[in-house]
């Protein structure tokens, strides 16, 4: 096992407060990795630096053994599935041509990209005659199961989520956290998941890494982290949300 | 699958708009770029109509091909138009020659005049017959109830409203050094519409206006000329003036017309011109009764060269509305090829958006008759379809430039960044994405465009581009509502078309998507 995505002393600051500093991760193939926090501590900063949204002040980030850099960004981002938390879905195109938007760019035979489209309908349990619907139209479970197929339509070798199940009310998420957990595992799929939801960081993920105000403070399962955290905070964060899990 | 070769559709129909009538666009342009005939022009009032359309038909008779741009403003925007080349010889009077062209304010004698304007490459006729000097004119009864005869008596009566056209109020020979020759210091004055202003004569709203003196309406209003005691007014003795590259066949055709026209002829022409609407007529009318009064019976000249007029009124609207329909749809045309990638450019902001954004604004905040002056003097421009399809371009940029920057600038950041990290290219992303997202505030900025452009059109008749604004003018000019309408009425209707037109093309042009 290797990793895909390294970063290497990674540091980002800019005028709000979800910066970054002096950031070294790894995240291992096959593996989901959970990035977990409270709000502002820089998770979601983590993501679009990987996927090129920002640029790194300092440090360095290899995606499969190449540096990051303005010149190849572009092909890198196209073996990189990204899934924001309303599904960042077009609203003037249906959900099949979202869907397929960046495989047309590409130019694929459409003899390609239709069973494709029907296998991740199946994997996504979408209901096919659903495609042809404006995301207006469908709701917002709907919605984030079309971003994903978006997302994994050219098979990336990388998958981001920042907070995919976020806006969504309590049943819809249980069943796509169900549904996602299952995805990962069949397709063995490296996923990095941002999320503040430290039970949906339990279920989803292989790792988990706990950061706060823009440094990671301690890295591990569960387990880890309820047995040996790092410091205080660790223990308030895990507690916290414990509480809140058994109410 | 048949859903997915459907859906390119929107982009492929909006390059189409834009691309396909760039050629088109180009070969209407051109054409409005050759013209071989001989241009004659004129001011905005009867007399100088009938005075081009005089011309216009002893040339015609002489069998030189010409074209009348009627109504194009005032002195110094014919005198330009002439030096510019836009025009080739307009009806003058010497009084104006001297006190707005030549600048001087002492009296010259013709021949002096005629020199001075041959060192600027122009040529002048001898005086045609008849003088039009500036009057002073009231109502017969409200002067003779006051006892004023003469200028001086209005010293009297400094509680009289005076009704100025805006052209006397501004003349070097006018109502400033007329008001200082006889000290008429304390009068009311406004400014108003020469035609305009014999209604508000008639109705008491003024008492006192100016009027030329050859004035048909001096004897249909029953007004009287007060007399002009002091001799203030200098000499208005009627004259072509032409460009002395013309060629001498023109030259002598114009000639001919010197000495024929007195002052009854011409009040007698002016009368007829108001009285049928229709300057051709008038101007035909010197021809037969001239012809008449020096014995030529033949006729045969008439009648083989006699140009058509009394064109129908459905030929003329359909004229004045193509044109309209030119003016308007070039100007927006380039407007929205023009406007679309400022927009886009402005929408990413900075000082270059701020920049952008502010000349456009600028731009709609100078008048529109002031921008028509503005550009009249420019080498490429002057008194020309060319002028008025710049201007309303100019007018046309703000609402696409605008809608189209806002309209970018209101997509999400989410969505803006999902189509980044999908890794489209940025021009999939401008194609594919933004522009279809923004395209409801674009099409909104366009339609506002056509609006205001089909609108403002009606301005172009003043640098004579015609349209729909030249009846509305003539109207104006000749007092006449119901030549107003010929043109207020349509010009209202096709705003209306255009509009409703506007609203269908959204519904095509807009995605369904972002129409739920």
């Amino acid at each position: 096992m290797s990793a895909l995505v390294q970063l290497i002393g990674v540091s980002k600051t800019f005028g709000d407060d979800a910066a970054v500093h002096a950031i070294d991760l790894s995240v291992e193939r096959g593996q989901t990795t959970v990035l977990i926090g409270p709000s502002g501590c820089g998770k979601s900063t983590l993501l679009r630096l990987i996927i090129g949204l920002l640029e790194p002040d300092s440090g360095e980030i290899k995606f499969d053994g190449t540096t990051l850099n303005a010149g190849q960004i572009e092909i890198i981002r196209r073996r990189v599935g990204y899934v924001i938390q309303e599904g960042g879905l077009f609203p003037h195109l249906t959900a099949r041509r979202n869907i397929l938007l960046m495989a047309r760019h590409l130019g694929r035979a459409e003899n390609e990209m239709f069973p494709r489209l029907s296998e991740l309908c199946a994997l996504t349990r979408f209901p096919e005659n659903f495609l042809d619907r404006y995301p207006l139209e469908l709701s917002g479970g709907q919605r984030q199961r079309v971003s994903l197929m978006r997302a994994l339509m050219l098979s990336p070798e990388l998958l981001l989520l920042d907070e995919p199940l976020g806006a969504l009310d309590p049943l819809v998420r249980a069943a796509l956290q169900k549904d996602l957990k299952e995805i990962f595992g069949r397709l063995k799929q490296t996923s990095l998941l941002v999320t503040h939801d430290l039970a949906e960081a339990a279920y989803l993920g292989d790792e988990i890494v706990l950061m706060n105000e823009g440094r990671i403070v301690q890295q591990g399962s569960l387990k880890d982290l309820q047995q040996n955290p790092a410091s205080a905070f660790v223990s308030e964060f895990i507690s916290a949300q414990r509480s809140l899990a058994v109410l | 699958m048949k859903k997915i070769r459907k859906a390119g559709k929107q982009e492929r129909a909006f390059r189409f708009l834009l691309f396909s009538c760039v050629p088109a666009f180009l070969i209407l342009f051109s054409g409005s770029l050759c013209a071989a005939p001989v241009v004659i022009g004129s001011k905005k009032f009867t007399e100088s109509y009938v005075l081009g359309e005089i011309a216009k038909r002893q040339l015609s008779d002489a069998g030189i091909p010409d074209e009348h741009r009627q109504g194009m403003g005032g002195t110094i925007i014919l005198w330009e138009a002439l030096r510019g080349r836009q025009i080739d010889l307009y009806p003058e009077y010497t009084g104006t020659i001297v006190q707005e062209i030549l600048k001087r304010s002492d009296p010259m004698h013709v021949d002096t005049v005629a020199t001075e304007l041959g060192k600027m490459g122009i040529g002048m006729t001898k005086p045609l017959g008849f003088n039009n000097t500036y009057a002073l004119v009231m109502k017969r009864k409200r002067a003779s109830d006051l006892g004023i005869h003469t200028i001086s008596d209005l010293q009297k009566h400094p509680e009289l409203k005076f009704g100025l056209t805006h052209e006397f109020l501004d003349r070097q020979d006018g109502w400033q050094p007329l008001a200082a020759a006889y000290q008429l210091g304390s009068q009311n004055v406004i400014g108003i519409d020469h035609a305009i202003g014999y209604d508000a004569l008639r109705s008491g709203a003024i008492d006192v206006k100016d009027a030329y003196s050859t004035d048909a309406k001096i004897a249909d209003y029953d007004l009287i000329v007060l007399k002009d005691d002091r001799r203030f007014f200098p000499d208005y003795d009627a004259v072509f003036l032409y460009r002395l590259s013309l060629d001498e066949k023109v030259v002598a055709a114009l000639r001919a017309l010197e000495g024929k026209i007195d002052d009854a002829k011409m009040t007698r022409l002016n009368a007829e011109a108001e009285r049928t609407k229709d300057y051709t007529q008038a101007a035909n009318f010197f021809f037969t009764s001239d012809r008449e009064s020096a014995g030529d019976s033949t006729g045969l000249t008439s009648q083989v060269s006699r140009p058509v007029f009394g064109e129908s009124f459905w030929h003329k609207l359909a004229r004045w509305t193509a044109r309209h329909l030119e003016l308007a749809g070039l100007s927006l045309l380039l407007s929205t090829i023009v406007g679309l990638p400022l927009g886009i450019w402005a929408s990413r902001g900075g000082a270059i958006g701020h920049i952008i954004l502010g000349f456009a604004g600028i731009v709609q905040t100078i008048p529109s008759l002031a921008l028509l002056a503005l550009l009249v003097p420019l080498p490429f421009f002057g008194i020309s379809v060319r002028t008025a399809i710049a201007a309303l371009f100019l007018y046309g940029l703000l609402p696409i430039v605008r809608n189209t920057a806002t309209g970018l600038q209101d997509i999400p950041r989410a969505l803006r960044e999902s189509a980044i990290a999908l890794g489209l290219s940025p021009r999939a992303r401008l194609w594919q994405i933004y522009l279809p997202m923004a395209s409801r505030s674009i099409l909104a900025g366009i339609k506002t465009s056509a609006v205001i452009n089909v609108g403002t059109a009606t301005l172009a008749a003043l640098i004579g581009a015609g349209g729909l604004g030249e009846p509305i003018l003539s109207g104006l000019n000749l007092n006449d509502h119901a030549t107003i309408l010929q043109g207020a009425i349509p010009a209202a209707v096709l705003a209306l078309l255009v509009q409703s037109f506007f609203d269908l093309l959204d519904r095509v042009l807009i995605p369904k998507g972002l129409r739920l």
